[in-house]
C-alpha cells in the first residue's frame, strides 16, 4: 500500500520530519528548494550584485548548498556571483580527497573555485602539527584553524559574504552543547542566521532551518556527488554527545530539532548581564575576547616547541610572556607575512563566529 | 525459499562495512513467518557488520540518523521494522553521521 503524495497523486517518496507530510520527488524537490528561498528572503540574507562564497568541504552539506544556491540563483534571478571556497588543512587521504570532490562540484555546477590550504596561512598542515602535539589535542588546532581559514580566503577573493553549510540538526545540537558549557555568549548568538554584520564579511546559514535528512535525501534523490567519511584524526569525533542527543530526540519527535531552535532563539540575556567583549587580536587583528586569539598563541606554541600553549588555562599563557619567553616578537611572522598585503583591513573586516 | 535482496551502505555507512556499498544477498527461508526490516538488521548485524556494530543498530533498530529506504522510499512511510520483504527489494541505509 504504497502512501500518496500530499499535494499531488503521485507515490510518495519521503516523509518530512519538520511537518509529518508524504511527498513525491518532485513536490519534495520543490518544497525543500522554495523553503530554503523564503528562509533567504525573509532573513534579508543576500542583496543583488554581491559576491558570495559557498563554504565547500566537499560534505553533504556545503555540496546540497551550492547546487540549491544555484538553483536559487538562477530560477529567482537573485544577480549573486558564488563562489567555491574550500580549506585545505592538510590531513593527507581525507581533505585531499574531499577537495577532489569539490573539484568535481566545481565542474558539475560550472563555480569558480579557490582552495586555501593552512600551509600557506599559517606555514603549518595538520600532518605537520599531528607530528608535534600527537593526537589528543589536535582537533582544538584544526578548529581554531579552520575558522579564521575561511575568513582569510574569503577575504583574498574580496568576497561580501560567506554562507556555509550549518544546518537545523546542526544549530540543535550547537544550542544543547552551549547550554551545557554555560557558554551565554555563545548561547545568544549561536542561532543567529547572519553573524558578523557588523564587520565587513558577514556569515550565514541558509540552511538554518533544514533538516539533516532532508539534506541527505535530497542529495540522494537528486543523485549529488558528496564525499563522506571521518577524519583520520578524530574517527570518532562525530559520535559527540549533542549530537547523540540530538538524533534520538529526533527518533522520537521529529519536530523537536526546530523546537530547540526557537528556545534558543527565544533565551534572552538580561542587560545587567556583563557578556565578554569581543575585540581584536594584538598580534593579528582578528576578532579576539582575549588580547591575544586563539589562533596566535596555538601558532606560537608550534613554532617555540610549546605545543601545549593555548591548550592549557590563559593565565600559563601569560605567565610565560611576562617570563620574556613567548611572544618575543611583535608579530607571528607567517601571520604577518601573509597579512601584510591587507594590512589594517583585518581588524575591520574581522567577522565573529559561532561554532 | 531464500530470497534475494540488494542492500546498499552509503553516506559513510559503507565504512562500517569493508567500504563495500553493494550486496546482493540471499537470506535463508524463515521457518515462522516472513522477513521484516527487523529480522533483516539482525541478519546484518550477524552476516554483513565488519566492525563496531553500534555504529549501525542500536536495540533492535538502526542508530537514529541512519537514514533508510525501502525501492526508494523513505521507510517511515513503509511500516519501518514491520515491512515485509519481498525477493529483489533494495534496501538502502544512509548515514547522516559523517561530515565532509
Amino acid at each position: 500500500m504504497p502512501v500518496k503524495c500530499g499535494l499531488c497523486e503521485k507515490k510518495a517518496i519521503l516523509k518530512r520530519p519538520k511537518t509529518g507530510d508524504a511527498l513525491c520527488k518532485d513536490c519534495f524537490f520543490w518544497a525543500f528548494e522554495e523553503e530554503v528561498h523564503k528562509t533567504i528572503i525573509d532573513a534579508n540574507l543576500f542583496s543583488p550584485g554581491e559576491v558570495v562564497a559557498i563554504g565547500a568541504s566537499g560534505g553533504k552539506d556545503s555540496t546540497v548548498l551550492a547546487y540549491t544556491l544555484k538553483t536559487l540563483n538562477e530560477r529567482y534571478d537573485y544577480k549573486l556571483d558564488l563562489i567555491l571556497l574550500s580549506v585545505d588543512e592538510g590531513i593527507t587521504g581525507y581533505r585531499d580527497d574531499s577537495l577532489e570532490t569539490v573539484k568535481r562540484n566545481q565542474q558539475q555546477y560550472e563555480l569558480p573555485l579557490k582552495i586555501i590550504s593552512y600551509k600557506e596561512l599559517y606555514g603549518w598542515t595538520m600532518d605537520d602539527i599531528v607530528k608535534q602535539v600527537g593526537l589528543k589535542n589536535n582537533c582544538t588546532f584544526c578548529g581554531v584553524f579552520r575558522r579564521q581559514a575561511l575568513d582569510r580566503g574569503a577575504m583574498l577573493l574580496k568576497v561580501d559574504k560567506i554562507v556555509t553549510g550549518h544546518n537545523a540538526d546542526d544549530i540543535a545540537e550547537t544550542v544543547i552543547m552551549n547550554i551545557l558549557r554555560g557558554d551565554i555568549a555563545r548561547l545568544k548568538r549561536c542561532t543567529a542566521i547572519t553573524t558578523g554584520a557588523d564587520g565587513a564579511l558577514p556569515r550565514c546559514k541558509p540552511f538554518k532551518y533544514t533538516y539533516e535528512k532532508e539534506i541527505v535525501m535530497y542529495a540522494y534523490f537528486k543523485k549529488l556527488d558528496y564525499f563522506s567519511t571521518e577524519c583520520i584524526y578524530s574517527p570518532n569525533a562525530y559520535r559527540g554527545h549533542a549530537r547523540t542527543y540530538i538524533k534520538d530526540l529526533e527518533a522520537i519527535r521529529p519536530s523537536s530539532i526546530i523546537d530547540i531552535i526557537h528556545s534558543g532563539e527565544c533565551m534572552a540575556v538580561k542587560k545587567e548581564v556583563k557578556l565578554p567583549v569581543q575585540g581584536t587580536c594584538s598580534r593579528c587583528g582578528y576578532i579576539s575576547s582575549q588580547e591575544v586569539c586563539k589562533a596566535c598563541v596555538l601558532l606560537e606554541g608550534l613554532n617555540k616547541g610549546l605545543p601545549k600553549l593555548g591548550i592549557g588555562k590563559p593565565h600559563k599563557v601569560k605567565k610565560l610572556e611576562a617570563q620574556g619567553k613567548i611572544f618575543t616578537d611583535t608579530k607571528n611572522p607567517k601571520f604577518v607575512e601573509n597579512r601584510d598585503a591587507d594590512k589594517g583591513s583585518m581588524a575591520n573586516n574581522a567577522a565573529a563566529l559561532d561554532f | 525459499m531464500e530470497l534475494v535482496v540488494s542492500l546498499e551502505f552509503s553516506g559513510g555507512a559503507e565504512l562500517l562495512f569493508d567500504k563495500v556499498k553493494n550486496h546482493e544477498v540471499s537470506l535463508p527461508a524463515r521457518a515462522n513467518g516472513p522477513w521484516t526490516i527487523k529480522h533483516l538488521l539482525v541478519w546484518i548485524k550477524d552476516n554483513l557488520l565488519k566492525e563496531r556494530p553500534e555504529l549501525f543498530v542500536q536495540g533492535d533498530t538502526v542508530r537514529p540518523g541512519i537514514l533508510v529506504l525501502i525501492n526508494d522510499a523513505d521507510w517511515e512511510l513503509m511500516g519501518e521494522l514491520n515491512y515485509e520483504l519481498k525477493s529483489k527489494d533494495r534496501i538502502v541505509f544512509i548515514s547522516t553521521l559523517h561530515g565532509g
